[in-house]
């Protein structure tokens, strides 16, 4: 791994990144966040220095198995409580603004 | 009323007719009531709260209340107790109220505890400080103008300002043991897996564990053998057998414990820290243990592993606040995109969407593998260290934090300042091991910092009856 490799995230990476994030940035956040994540990717660069030639990703921190049930279906929420929280929404459904067609 | 430590001795005076469970609990509202900067509680279920001790009071009376009558708990507010409000201590869950109950509060009400409310947290348990929270900063209550550590802030100070008799916190990365040292209580993370996290809200899933905050080791043990254990609904909890902790809290024989020399060495760490550390190793050794240094050259890596990989664990588990399905919504957006981005923005706050950002960024094509795939390597690197280390010694001996608690606003400007509290914690998230914290230490200053033991994976039962003799022990 080439360990002098220096990151640098700018302003149209945190534009794209916030866009996979589904965040809004106005210009004085977008900037702030270059900062701020420029400074934690450099923070982070440090691992690079790890030598990790042949080592498995650990990804699963449990031992357990899989433990199987019946195939059963089972009304656990119902549908008035699954919408209970809902901001918006009618007797079955949740609400959310139109998804097509919206200017064309 | 006299200031209970333990519900050993709350139990007593049931017994013996000096108290009983509605006055305890109108006690624990008044001493509340009479603090409110300290701003820990979010909400207090008083009525509820006496209505259920009066009928625990009844069944203790003939005999028939269960293990934890007299057991009077505050939650950490990310962990869900059916039509009570639950949110993170974050505007987008606003006016939300959980629709079932953690299957940790479902273990609690089985025996007899009673649930006072739900406490003040770095939002979506994501900081060091407890002033993450979009309901305001918590106070330490040994010193108002310090923080109380964080993220379960809240759980500590209510524990420690004798708000309540024990609490629950969680820990992604030192969660629950760093305000557990900067407030003087007791801490435990138990091993990952071992106790459900069905109903807590998760951040970071490969790291969050649940556990007790309190002012004693036997109410820690005993509040861990009632949530532990397996569970249909997570899983990632294990089914090993749990034991009875609180009756097995004597240790036996002479142990093989290590510290790490470099984190004893490292230059953010305070002298009057490392001098009592010192002095209880040459304790322990007196008593026939043998404490040995041992090497762990990845110190520096584990704060950046951690980093790497919670936020991008985050970023995927905070996808599900859409503005749609339950929380806020912002008023103003058109379409349904634009829904999700200004209810999001609008309702998350500045730490956690910097750590969305992140955790996006290292997921993103182009850098997953030289961050994220990296980080998961290094942190088997860690993990194995760890394990080897923990082999051929019970357990590891560590400060807590670095230092005292901080001033509030102290660190608030410096994230990297922040991130770095959570040296001597981190470690065991990391390689899944449980920690504890105990109040070992105390400044000159008068306040105190915690003492950390790390043990093998679902040794729980050791960890706490060793820790009850150091805290039996305290000189």
């Amino acid at each position: 791994m080439n360990t002098d490799r220096i990151m640098k995230i700018d302003k149209s990476t945190v534009v794209k990144i916030a866009e996979l994030s589904r965040l809004e940035l106005d210009e004085h956040a977008a900037e702030e966040m270059v900062v701020d994540l420029n400074r934690m990717l450099g923070f982070v660069e440090k691992l690079q220095e790890v030598n990790t030639d042949g080592v498995e990703p650990l990804i699963f921190m449990t031992d357990e198995t899989n433990v199987y049930r019946a195939d059963i279906v089972k009304d656990e929420v119902s549908q008035k409580d699954a919408l209970s929280n809902a901001p918006k929404k009618d007797m079955y459904y949740f609400r959310v603004p139109k998804v097509i067609g919206n200017s064309d | 009323m006299r200031k209970y430590d333990s519900i050993i001795e709350v139990q007593n005076d049931l017994r013996s007719g000096v108290l009983n469970l509605p006055q305890l609990v109108r006690y624990y509202v008044s001493n509340i009531n009479a603090k409110p900067q300290l701003n820990a509680f979010l909400e207090v279920w008083e009525e509820e709260a006496i209505k259920r001790a009066e009928e625990i009071q009844n069944r203790f009376n003939k005999g028939e209340a269960g293990k934890l009558a007299g057991m009077i708990i505050g939650l950490k507010d990310n962990i869900c107790f059916k039509d009570h409000a639950v949110s993170a201590s974050s505007k987008i869950l606003e006016g939300f109220k959980s629709i079932y109950n953690s299957t940790v509060v479902d273990r609690l009400l089985a025996e007899d505890a009673i649930l006072l409310g739900r406490l003040n947290c770095d939002e979506f348990a994501m900081g060091s400080s407890n002033e993450n929270s979009a309901f305001g900063a918590v106070k330490n209550p040994l010193d108002e103008s310090k923080v109380p550590g964080g993220s379960s802030g809240g759980s500590a100070a209510a524990v420690a300002g004798d708000l309540c008799l024990a609490a629950l916190g969680s820990d992604t990365g030192g969660s629950i043991r760093q305000p557990a040292s900067l407030t003087g209580i007791v801490g435990l993370k138990p091993t990952y897996g071992r106790i459900s996290r069905y109903g807590l809200i998760a951040y970071a899933s490969s790291f969050d564990q649940i556990g007790p905050m309190t002012r004693s080791v036997y109410d820690s043990a005993l509040l861990l053998e009632v949530m532990a254990g397996g569970d249909e609904f997570d899983s990632t909890a294990s089914h090993n057998a749990v034991p009875e902790y609180s009756k097995l809290l004597e240790t036996k024989g002479k142990k093989k414990i290590a510290y790490i020399k470099d984190c004893l060495e490292s230059p953010g760490l305070n002298p009057e820290v490392k001098q009592r550390i010192y002095q209880l190793i040459d304790q322990l050794k007196a008593e026939g243990h043998s404490v040995d240094p041992v090497d762990f050259p990845h110190l520096d890596h584990l704060v950046p592993t951690y980093y790497v990989l919670t936020t991008a664990e985050a970023s995927s588990n905070l996808a599900r606040f859409d503005g749609i399905h339950y929380g806020y919504r912002s008023k103003d957006a058109a379409g349904i995109d634009n829904t999700y981005k200004k209810s999001r923005t609008e309702g998350f706050g500045k730490e956690v969407k910097r750590r969305i950002m992140l955790g996006t960024f290292v997921l993103s094509s182009g850098y997953y593998d030289a961050y994220y795939g990296k980080a998961q390597q290094v942190r088997r690197v860690i993990h194995d260290k760890t394990m080897k280390v923990l082999e051929e010694y019970d357990f590891i001996l560590t400060p807590t934090s670095t230092n005292e608690a901080f001033a509030l606003g102290e660190n608030t400007k410096d994230p990297i300042a922040m991130y770095l509290e959570d040296i001597f914690t981190v470690q065991a998230n990391l390689a899944g091991v449980p920690a504890i914290s105990l109040p070992l230490g105390r400044k000159q200053s008068g306040l105190p910092f915690g003492i950390q033991l790390m043990g093998r994976k679902f040794e729980e039962q050791e960890l706490l009856a060793f820790s009850q003799k150091m805290m039996n022990q305290e000189v």
